[in-house]
This record gives structure tokens, C-alpha cells and sequence, in this order.
């Protein structure tokens, strides 16, 4: 019944790789940066664009990110994986940038950035795509949801991570899950998708 | 009756495990929890399903995403260049101090407290150098990597479009643009494509060819790799 094999030596060899990049780092390699960059620029890009939901802030965090990653590597201390350092840092800077700005601005870039060409979830139904529709519902959720929601299926951190990342204990961290995949079944049922859960 | 009370909360337990489950983040013990009551738990199984589909339709909808554009990159590389710089000129700035320091040190008390005009063109002196200093360092701070002396010009040199390996790992890649004295230009561009420097001089056809045969011999770290403008 395993989707996928547990995968925990492959998590320790990336973590060890990235740690010696980030050693490397703190020296003053800019090659090393290059690298780093180069293997988790995109991940912590898409973290950051689902929160703040404009392209142009993103990129111009993950620059912020990258750059806190060059002077601040002599602090990694390696008690979590440097990916989820990353997202941490990223994540602190999406929070402030989303601070700065006047929340209604912010929902209007934000739906701006979900729209896709897709028909509405009730069009989408009739066209049987439920693939779809469960895409543009996800989309719907709150920033909060969402975010669990991406940091669980897409970015992978376990209980701890995400209890470490966003700052609140294991237990809140399965209660929100489980609360953002109810409200994700509640957007699902109004589009006229009802899974029979919960 | 009272048995299957105990086990509602070990179910509940379980089934919030399920999201996690799906991603292969558990620890083994917790997996193979879950594994058991999935193989023994139908309503559980369908649930398990329904998780499935989230995390399927969560990673399609990130990777509809795209990637940011090279100007991020642009952005962050060319700011650690200028704080490199800026480093260094205040290195510099500070030996010039002690310098002065030392030059006035070398004059003697007694000379100083006779020489009023001496120690009035020291402190213009010293002033000026500041000065100069100051400015030089400001105008360092937006200083970008093409305009480093210690790198070859971004147009400058001899490229190739590389693919790397994707079994090869962070430390294959930088020893082999170490070993071959290789530089990371731009990218990824789509489909993984890096465009990278393999000399900081222009060089012609044939021995640009021999070059990226080399490299393409490093089969263990590149896919695929062609000459590039």
C-alpha cells in the first residue's frame, strides 16, 4: 500500500550534501552558492509565490532569501534539513512583504496570480474534470491552509518540520492539516464534488 | 462495544497520519502503523485514497508554477558581489588608516606641539584620503559582477549549454566546475538546460569542441552538452 518507499536515506544524503554547501558557504565560496541556488531556487520560488501570490515579489524575496542564506550560513546549525531552513527564512520574508501591504491590494494580486483559463469549478463538473476543479479549490483555501497544505504533499516536511517552520506544536500541526482538508472538502462539495469525507 | 471505544482514538490517530503517509515523510515505525490499519480498514483505505488525489492535484498545481526569471539570480549574485567588494574596500581603508596612524605616530610630541601647521595639513590630509575613501566604497556598492575585475566580463570567454546528471549531487557538480575550471553563467533555462563557462577566453571552433568533448567525458555528472555563442 505504499505510494512511495520511505525515503529516509536519501533525505540524510541530500541533507549532507547541502550542509557541506553550506560550510562551504559561510567560507565565502560563491561557487557554492551558485549551486545551492541552483538545486532549491525553484521550490522556495513557489512556496513563496503561493503565499504572496504576485511573480514579481517572489523573485524579488527569493533574491532576499538567497542573500540571508550568504551571510547568515556560519549560523546552520543543522538541527533541521537545510531545505526546510530555506523555506523558514522564505517564509519569514513572504509574512513581512504580505505585512507591508494593504490587505485588499494583497487578495486582488492574489486571485490575480490563481486565475487560470479554466472554467469555473460548476462548468469544470460538467466537464467530469474533478482534477480540476480540486486544482481551483485548492487555490481557494486560506493562506494559512494553504500552506500546510503545499508544505505536506509538495514540499514534504514531516509533523516536526512543519511544526518547526511555522512556529506552533505537532498536535496543532495534524489539527491543521486535517481542518484544511475539511475546508478543502466544504469548497469541494459547493462546486459540486462531494467525496463522502469527512 | 468497549473495544471498539479504544480503538476510535487510535483510528483518528492514524488517519491524520494519512496526509503524511502519502508524502513518505513518516518514521518507519509510524509508516508501518499505518500500513497495518490500511491493510485491515476499508473506510480507511478510501479515505487513504482521497488523500492520494490532494497530494497529486497539490504537486501538478505547484508545478504549474513556473520558475522565477534569471533576474532573481542577477539580483542576488551582483548584491554578494558588491558586499564582496565592499568588504575588501573597507580592508583596504582600514590599513590606509593605520598607515596614517603610524606616519603620524613617526612624528614626535614635541614636533606636533610646535608645528601647528604640520598637524593642520596631516588632519586635511587624512580628511581627504577619508574622503576619497568613502566615496570610492559608495560607489563600489553598486558594482555588479560584470564589473569585477577578478571575473571575466559576462560576454567575455567560451560557453557551452549543459545538461547535468540527474543522479549526480551537489559536490559532483562543483568538483567538476573546480577540475575543469568551469563557471555557472545562467539557467536552469527549460528543461534543465545551464549555460556555463568553460574559458574565460574566446576560443576557436575546433578547440572549443575538444573542450566540450572533454567535459561530455564526465558522463557521471553531464547528460548532455553542446558548444554554445
Amino acid at each position: 500500500m505504499l505510494t512511495r518507499p520511505i525515503h529516509e536515506p536519501i533525505v540524510e544524503m541530500q541533507a549532507t550534501s547541502d550542509e557541506a554547501l553550506i560550510s562551504r558557504i559561510a567560507a565565502g565560496d560563491r561557487l557554492a552558492m551558485q549551486v545551492l541556488y541552483a538545486r532549491h531556487h525553484v521550490r522556495v520560488y513557489r512556496f513563496v509565490l503561493r503565499l504572496v501570490g504576485n511573480p514579481t515579489t517572489a523573485e524579488d524575496l527569493i533574491s532576499e532569501v538567497f542573500l540571508d542564506v550568504w551571510r547568515q550560513a556560519g549560523k546552520f546549525e543543522a538541527r533541521s534539513a537545510a531545505s526546510t531552513w530555506l523555506l523558514a527564512i522564505a517564509r519569514f520574508k513572504a509574512l513581512s512583504a504580505m505585512r507591508r501591504k494593504p490587505e485588499e491590494e494583497l487578495d486582488e494580486e492574489t486571485a490575480g496570480a490563481i486565475e487560470d483559463p479554466a472554467d469555473d469549478p460548476e462548468v469544470a463538473v460538467e466537464k467530469k474534470d474533478k482534477a480540476q476543479v480540486l486544482r481551483k479549490c485548492l487555490t481557494a483555501l486560506s493562506p494559512e491552509h494553504r500552506e500546510i497544505i503545499d508544505l505536506v504533499y509538495y514540499h514534504e516536511k514531516s509533523v516536526e518540520e512543519v511544526a518547526r517552520l511555522v512556529g506552533i506544536p505537532e498536535a496543532t500541526v495534524k489539527t491543521r492539516m486535517f481542518y484544511a482538508r475539511k475546508r478543502l472538502a466544504e469548497l469541494l462539495k459547493a462546486a459540486g464534488v462531494d467525496r463522502g469525507w469527512p | 462495544m468497549i473495544a471498539s471505544r479504544d480503538k476510535a482514538p487510535e483510528r483518528a490517530d492514524i488517519e491524520s497520519l494519512l496526509p503524511w503517509h502519502a508524502a513518505g515523510t513518516l518514521s518507519r515505525r509510524d509508516a508501518e502503523r499505518v500500513e497495518r490499519a490500511l491493510a485491515n480498514d476499508a473506510e480507511l483505505a478510501r479515505s487513504f485514497e482521497l488523500v492520494r488525489e490532494e497530494m497529486a492535484e497539490t504537486i501538478h498545481l505547484n508545478e504549474t508554477l513556473g520558475a522565477p526569471s534569471a533576474r532573481a539570480a542577477q539580483r542576488l549574485f551582483a548584491a554578494i558581489d558588491s558586499e564582496n567588494a565592499s568588504v575588501k574596500r573597507r580592508t583596504i581603508s582600514f590599513d590606509l588608516g593605520g598607515w596614517i596612524a603610524g606616519l603620524i605616530e613617526q612624528v614626535s610630541p614635541r614636533t606636533l606641539a610646535w608645528s601647528a601647521a604640520a598637524a593642520a595639513v596631516a588632519i586635511v590630509l587624512q580628511a581627504g584620503l577619508l574622503a576619497g575613501l568613502f566615496i570610492g566604497e559608495r560607489g563600489a556598492s553598486y558594482r555588479t559582477a560584470s564589473y569585477d575585475e577578478a571575473a571575466a566580463p559576462v560576454g567575455q570567454g567560451a560557453f557551452a549549454l549543459v545538461r547535468f546528471n540527474p543522479t549526480a549531487s551537489a559536490a559532483d557538480i562543483t568538483a567538476f566546475f573546480e577540475s575543469h575550471k568551469a563557471s555557472l553563467v545562467e539557467g536552469p533555462r527549460a528543461g534543465g538546460i545551464y549555460r556555463i563557462r568553460v574559458s574565460a577566453n574566446a576560443l576557436p571552433h575546433d578547440e572549443l569542441n575538444k573542450v566540450v568533448a572533454g567535459l561530455a567525458a564526465d558522463k557521471s555528472v553531464v547528460a548532455f552538452i553542446v558548444p554554445a555563442q
